[in-house]
């Protein structure tokens, strides 16, 4: 354990919690402007969004192995398949196409 | 805010947490390989995962903590880069909690929202308020245990088979996160249909951040946080979405 990672760790933790416990403990009325709650609506997939792509082409041994596991995921995304589902069958995908591609990498 | 108390016990959120945690141990072993890429120990992954409990907070983090780990030392500026990373990927958790406080029962005291506001996640959130009936205490204490303990087991596992599995399948398993966020991204894209252009314009500029030269500058988190902020705000503008669907 590296004590300036453990500075960023605990400012991480520190952040996330009070995001989640203060509206959860304080808040006793509902958003009302339009705006504000639309944001509210968008910002999780647009951070999502950004987030996936470009580097999800790169998260993987090859870009043809990782463009076949988004295929697979977005067929069984759309599907309504569980999270679950989605993630290991990408993997499964990605797996496949990159034993064709190179072989057994140990 | 509801007065009675819930009629579900410890026993019916275990129930409910179960698959909950069965997927978060999967997602979790491909952060932990991929924060093991990153640079980071065992230790300090495992501390991520135990503290933070946010996917897509943690990936960023992890991004974040890349540029820390070749500086070697902690800089105003990637604390800065740290701070706005997690207020706005994890902005969502406010709204979610602003909700939540809709469903609770009488029981569910101030010191009791301190300890399960830290357990607020997407699928969290999304089970306890699609329950019939108010939530409370009971409730909670079963419901976040399976996820908690899958996300901090799968993170120890992937941290270190992430160095002892072969490298075609710790390869495929880098994919598990990004494939979740986009089985969570598709779905809502057939029932609101302004979520579309808002992914489409989010990814289109987080591309051009990653691929023009000119915004090298620009380290990952940053980029991120830019590039959905701007697609949230334009769409907020452009096509506010209504009641029903903020509150589905």
């Amino acid at each position: 354990m590296r004590s300036y990672v453990l500075v960023y760790i605990l400012l991480m933790a520190a952040v996330t919690y009070l995001i989640r416990m203060l509206p959860f403990t304080l808040f006793r009325r509902k958003i009302t402007s339009p705006f504000w709650r639309s944001f509210f609506y968008y910002v999780p997939y647009a951070v999502l969004a950004a987030m996936t792509f470009p580097a999800v082409f790169s998260s993987t041994g090859s870009t043809l192995s990782a463009l076949a596991g988004v295929a697979v995921a977005a067929v069984l995304a759309l599907c309504k398949k569980s999270l679950t589902t989605v993630a290991l069958s990408a993997c499964a995908a990605a797996f496949v196409v990159e034993v064709i591609q190179f072989g057994f990498i140990v | 805010m509801n007065k009675r108390l819930s009629p579900y016990g410890f026993r019916e959120g275990f129930r409910d947490g179960v698959p909950i945690g069965l997927g978060y141990f999967s997602v979790s072993f491909g952060f932990g390989i991929l924060a093991a890429g990153a640079g980071l120990f065992t230790l300090e992954n495992l501390l991520i995962s135990m503290t933070s409990l946010t996917s897509a907070g943690q990936v960023a983090g992890v991004k974040v903590m890349e540029g820390v780990l070749q500086a070697g030392a902690v800089t105003a500026a990637t604390v800065v880069e740290m701070l706005l990373a997690q207020l706005v990927i994890n902005l969502r958790y406010a709204l979610m909690g602003v909700a939540l406080t809709q469903r609770l029962d009488e029981d569910m005291t101030v010191g009791r929202r301190l300890f399960y506001g830290f357990f607020i996640t997407d699928e969290i959130f999304a089970v306890s308020s699609a329950k019939p009936h108010p939530v409370g205490p009971r409730y909670f204490s079963g419901l976040v245990l399976t996820p908690y303990i899958g996300w901090a087991l799968g993170t120890l596992l992937g941290a270190v088979a992430g160095n002892v599995l072969p490298l075609s399948v710790t390869n495929a398993l880098g994919l598990a996160l990004y494939a979740m966020f986009i089985a969570i991204i598709l779905p809502p894209m057939q029932k609101e249909k302004g979520v579309l252009p808002c992914v489409l314009a989010a990814a289109a500029l987080s591309c051009v951040f990653a691929f023009v030269p000119v915004f090298s500058f620009l380290s990952g988190g940053f980029a991120i946080i830019i590039s959905a902020v701007a697609a949230a705000v334009v769409m907020s503008i452009v096509h506010p979405v209504p009641e029903k669907e903020v509150e589905g």
